[in-house]
């Protein structure tokens, strides 16, 4: 239980994660009382998935490794450096967010200085771009690390085949983290491979493929930390598989009724991995009760503050549909600048 | 000035810039030992080495993809799609991804890169239908890409380096049939052609025709022909999609009232429809005569057999016919 101190880890390095943890928690059951209320369109969780997303970002050095995360992961970018106000601004698609200044749903995390590069709806395909981004790295002789994560749907997509075959070919600096939450949307990871574990693929690719307990954020950073130093010195990419469990539904607009047991989610609650981080700590003697209530109320109020800066910035303005098409302005002005 | 064909204008392209800036690498399917399948590369990784010239694996989602990923980290890759015909695989790279990063990211993340691309086919090429097949009109669709097609080798390597320069994607469309037979002098060293504006190749009276490809020179042939019969054709060279030129369009249209649009790509929704679209919009009322469009017809490809090869492609002798028609209209 007390390897973190082998790894290199602080209790001060405990407690940032865990507040991490926290944050990207309260953040997200405020976004659905926000939905659920009517002030906010769209909700796609990381609930269940924290210990997994802090546990991989707090191995990674901020402004300098890249990340390209999707759409759950925003105990990682909460990791790299992003803040509650932004991710709230985003949230409510405000002209100010970082992400997309409004164009993109939540959870489509862009964040240039942060090396967070924008993602799409379309699973998978930032592998790809993981790749070349590692590639472009070495050829200049950097130690820059690209994290790049999915979920075992998206595992199944060939771009994460062709990335990995990159990867493996030019020993490339990036991790594959599979954040295997055991569905997508509603069907089963047994309908979307045969085999057990997506991490057994890396064999074929020819670097190390690991599956960690995604509940537990050292078991998560030990890993990484492996992969990052891996990676780091020039030895190639990892394929790491976080085991966790949505506890939400897809989305905001899924009923999850349909596809899994009430049972079985209670059963999951009870694991919860915010809920588990908090008691080991309080084991380990890191953390007690008044420290955890002292942190939550810390916290919430950064999630208040949040909110109210984020519901009272103002939308983009209409013109703005036709900004920012293009980088280099077409000589002939037809670059979408004119209102049609 | 040297004499160069059309594909040795893209090889100097390349070479030129990969020497003078060390952020451009060419990715592709056999670009590296081989110098490409059409030696585009030739010599290239002799002189730049196997880190900037790279021999990609068989997948073209990943090298357009891989593509993006440099772009985003500081390099200016040139990705080669072996033939158009198989830009497909990578079609959701290039859409949802090249096009649309720097929009969705509201200008946080550009993605500085050319995408080259053989297309086309006619008689003699034998591509059949996976090595002939024009695929333009589907990207000059997307917001967010820039879309050329240069006929010339002066334009060729002129555009090439602009586009290399270019901050945003940048589709690169080269006739296979064009890469030889055309020539032209082009100057060594360096100069740019700006990536929009079309190109009047030649002014007359009596009717317009707009062409882009192998067909523009096909359509010039037939211009050269019909001035022997006292019809006298304004020729304009589209050498841009996207952005479209309509202001050249529209005043070469109100020129003659009479025009001809001839791509070598299925008519239906083609680029053949949105130049009639402008020129409906813009320049109706100095019409003589309706819009005429000469193009491949709708199936889906140029077969492999001579008599297909024949029938799908206009050449200049019906450009003349369709061009006559619309004079005595």
């Amino acid at each position: 239980m007390s390897d973190w101190k082998k790894l290199g880890l602080t209790a001060e390095d405990l407690v940032g994660m865990y507040r991490t943890m926290l944050l990207a928690r309260r953040l997200d059951e405020r976004q659905w009382v926000m939905n659920r209320m009517g002030k906010a369109p769209f909700v796609i969780s990381c609930q269940g998935h924290e210990a997994a997303q802090v546990g991989c970002a707090w191995a990674l050095e901020r402004g300098k490794d890249f990340t390209l995360p999707y759409y759950r992961d925003l105990g990682v970018v909460l990791t790299m450096g992003m803040t509650p106000r932004e991710v709230m601004l985003d949230f409510f698609g405000r002209a100010e967010g970082p992400s997309s200044g409004g164009r993109q749903m939540p959870g489509h995390y862009s964040h240039p200085r942060l090396r967070i590069v924008s993602q799409s709806s379309t699973v998978a395909v930032q592998a790809v771009h993981a790749a070349g981004i590692g590639y472009a790295a070495r050829l200049r002789g950097e130690d820059t690390v690209v994290y790049t994560s999915f979920g075992e749907g998206a595992a199944q997509q060939g771009d994460i085949h062709e990335a990995m075959n990159w990867a493996g070919i030019y020993k490339l600096p990036v991790i594959f983290v599979c954040q295997n939450n055991k569905y997508a949307i509603s069907v089963s990871a047994s309908k979307q491979m045969a085999i057990e574990n997506v991490a057994d693929r890396a064999a074929g690719y020819g670097f190390p493929g690991v599956t960690v307990d995604g509940r537990d954020p050292i078991a998560v950073y030990a890993a990484m930390k492996r992969a990052v130093e891996r990676a780091r010195a020039g030895e190639g990419a990892t394929l790491i598989e976080a085991k966790v469990y949505r506890l939400t539904p897809h989305s905001s607009d899924d009923d999850d009724r349909s596809y899994r047991s009430r049972e079985e989610v209670e059963a999951e609650r009870k694991r919860d991995p915010v809920l588990l981080f908090a008691e080991r700590l309080k084991k380990e003697g890191v953390l007690d009760d008044e420290r955890l209530a002292a942190l939550d109320a810390e916290v919430r109020r950064e999630v208040d503050d949040a909110t109210e800066y984020a519901e009272k910035a103002p939308d983009p303005r209409p013109e703005d549909l036709y900004a920012r098409l293009y980088a280099t302005e077409p000589v002939i002005g037809q670059g979408g600048g004119a209102r049609a | 000035m040297p004499e160069k064909t059309l594909i040795e204008a893209i090889h100097d392209a390349m070479d030129e810039e990969m020497a003078r800036d060390p952020s451009v690498v060419l990715l592709g399917e056999d670009v590296g030992l081989r110098g490409g399948v059409f030696r585009a590369s030739a010599g290239l990784i002799e002189k730049y080495g196997e880190a900037r010239v790279i021999d990609t694996p068989l997948a073209e989602s990943s090298i357009a993809g891989v593509a993006i990923g440099m772009a985003l980290n500081g390099l200016r890759p040139i990705a080669e799609m072996q033939f158009a015909d198989f830009s497909f695989p990578a079609f959701n790279q290039i859409q949802s991804e090249a096009a649309r990063m720097y929009y969705r990211s509201n200008g946080g993340w550009k993605v500085p890169m050319v995408v080259r691309m053989p297309y086309g086919g006619g008689p003699g090429v034998h591509g059949a239908l996976y090595h002939s097949q024009s695929v333009e009109a589907f990207y000059a669709h997307i917001p967010g890409l820039k879309v050329v097609l240069p006929s010339f080798p002066y334009d060729a390597k002129g555009m090439l380096k602009a586009a290399i320069r270019d901050d945003d994607p940048v589709i690169f469309l080269e006739h296979k049939k064009a890469y030889r037979s055309v020539r032209q002098e082009v100057p060594d060293g360096d100069y740019t052609v700006p990536l929009g504006p079309a190109e009047v190749r030649r002014e007359g009276r009596h009717v317009t025709i707009y062409s882009y490809g192998f067909l523009l020179h096909e359509s010039l042939r037939a211009a050269e022909q019909l001035k022997g019969e006292g019809i006298e054709c304004t020729v304009v060279d589209v050498r841009s999609l996207k952005p479209l030129d309509k202001k050249t369009i529209v005043e070469a249209a109100k020129l003659t009232g009479r025009v001809l649009i001839v791509h070598e790509d299925n008519v239906s929704f083609g680029a053949g429809a949105e130049i009639a679209a402008v020129i409906a919009e813009e320049a109706l009322f100095h019409l003589d005569a309706p819009v005429r469009r000469l193009c491949g017809p709708d199936v889906p490809g140029i077969g492999f057999n001579h008599v297909y090869e024949v029938e799908f492609t206009p050449d200049a002798a019906r450009i003349a016919a369709a061009a006559r028609e619309l004079a005595r209209y």
